[in-house]
């Protein structure tokens, strides 16, 4: 029983747990599945210079999903530190052989070390990946009205045309990243 | 919201975190593997969960089932028209979730594990979020 804890889950069982998300939330409160409207909500929170984007109460709005947020954060804590799978992920091959052509080295964890670090904030490359990926996740997302949660998972069940066009959206950037721009960062 | 409201959603919420975790959906690593279309993992993940997703939805939609407070659930539908928001607006997240190989979701559970740098690319998403939100009445949508 615990070895299921540390072990990692094969997409087959993963992928139906995280689609019953979407009726759970319905069931218990009428709450749509979206994790980047946290963002928003936080910047409304905030809205320094009152921006009209961010007026509005998001007391109401947002405090179920920030609640779900911090849960996340604790299920992260749980999955990832407490019953962390020791092993290396079982990737494709081919990538782990792409990766290495970019210079990738630190295959261990779920990230590798050798972006994913305090000291590479000091470099080009991890300003790149950590601040500005950050920045295109946060405005696109907002940019798009949703996020892999929200328009991926949420909208598709909903089979609303708007989230297929961002779901293609997504991966117009993705591919071009992955075969065109990421090449030259790491170069 | 009641203390067992919070609960709840914390629940959710939590379990939510654990499988990004165990399915390996918060790796840069599946992420990269993703975009390059070699292996089935996160399409096997992200279809299962849309194919179970869209027929609770319809169940819930056909038999007008209510919510736990009794309320009607209703879905706002998003405006399909607006193509230009969802095609550059979903470019750059995708340009974003490749490069940084992690959306809002597995960027906290990732922190949740304990990999403290990812304060970073939260604090430059809400950056982001934030010039989305002053930029806006600019941007074609």
């Amino acid at each position: 029983m615990l070895d299921f804890l540390y072990q990692p889950w094969p997409w087959y069982i993963a992928g139906p747990i995280i689609g019953l998300t979407v009726p759970i939330l319905l069931l218990l409160g009428g709450k749509m599945f979206g994790v980047s409207a946290n963002l928003r909500h936080a910047c409304a929170a905030c809205n320094f210079g009152n921006v009209e984007f961010f007026n509005y109460d998001w007391k109401t709005a947002g405090k179920w999903n920030f609640t779900f947020l911090i849960g996340t954060v604790l299920g992260g804590f749980l999955g990832g530190y407490i019953f962390a799978n020791p092993e290396p992920i079982a990737l494709a091959a081919s990538t782990i052989a792409d990766l290495q052509a970019l210079g990738i080295q630190d295959f261990n964890g779920l990230v590798p070390d050798d972006l994913f670090a305090w000291e590479m904030l000091g470099t080009g490359v991890g300003l790149t990946v950590l601040v500005l990926g950050g920045f295109m996740v946060g405005f696109g997302a907002r940019y798009a009205g949703g996020c892999t949660s929200g328009h991926a998972i949420s909208g598709l069940s909903d089979l609303q045309l708007a989230s297929l066009i961002a779901v293609i959206g997504f991966f117009i950037g993705g591919l071009i990243m992955t075969f065109f721009i990421y090449p030259i960062i790491l170069g | 919201m009641k203390f067992s409201e919070y609960l709840k959603y914390l629940l959710i919420g939590t379990g939510f975190g654990f499988v990004l975790v165990k399915s390996e959906v918060v790796s840069w690593f599946r992420i990269q593997e993703m975009f390059r279309f070699q292996d089935i993992h996160m399409y096997g993940i992200i279809g299962l969960a849309v194919i179970v997703g869209i027929i609770s939805v319809q169940i819930i939609k056909r038999k007008n089932m209510k919510d736990a407070a009794g309320n009607p659930i209703t879905i706002p539908p998003k405006d399909p028209s607006q193509v230009t928001r969802y095609i550059v607006g979903g470019a750059i997240f995708g340009l974003g979730w490749a490069l940084l190989g992690a959306c809002p979701g597995p960027m906290f559970a990732l922190l949740g594990s304990g990999l403290t740098i990812m304060v970073i690319p939260i604090l430059a998403a809400l950056a982001g979020t934030y010039t989305y939100g002053v930029l806006r009445d600019k941007l074609p949508h």
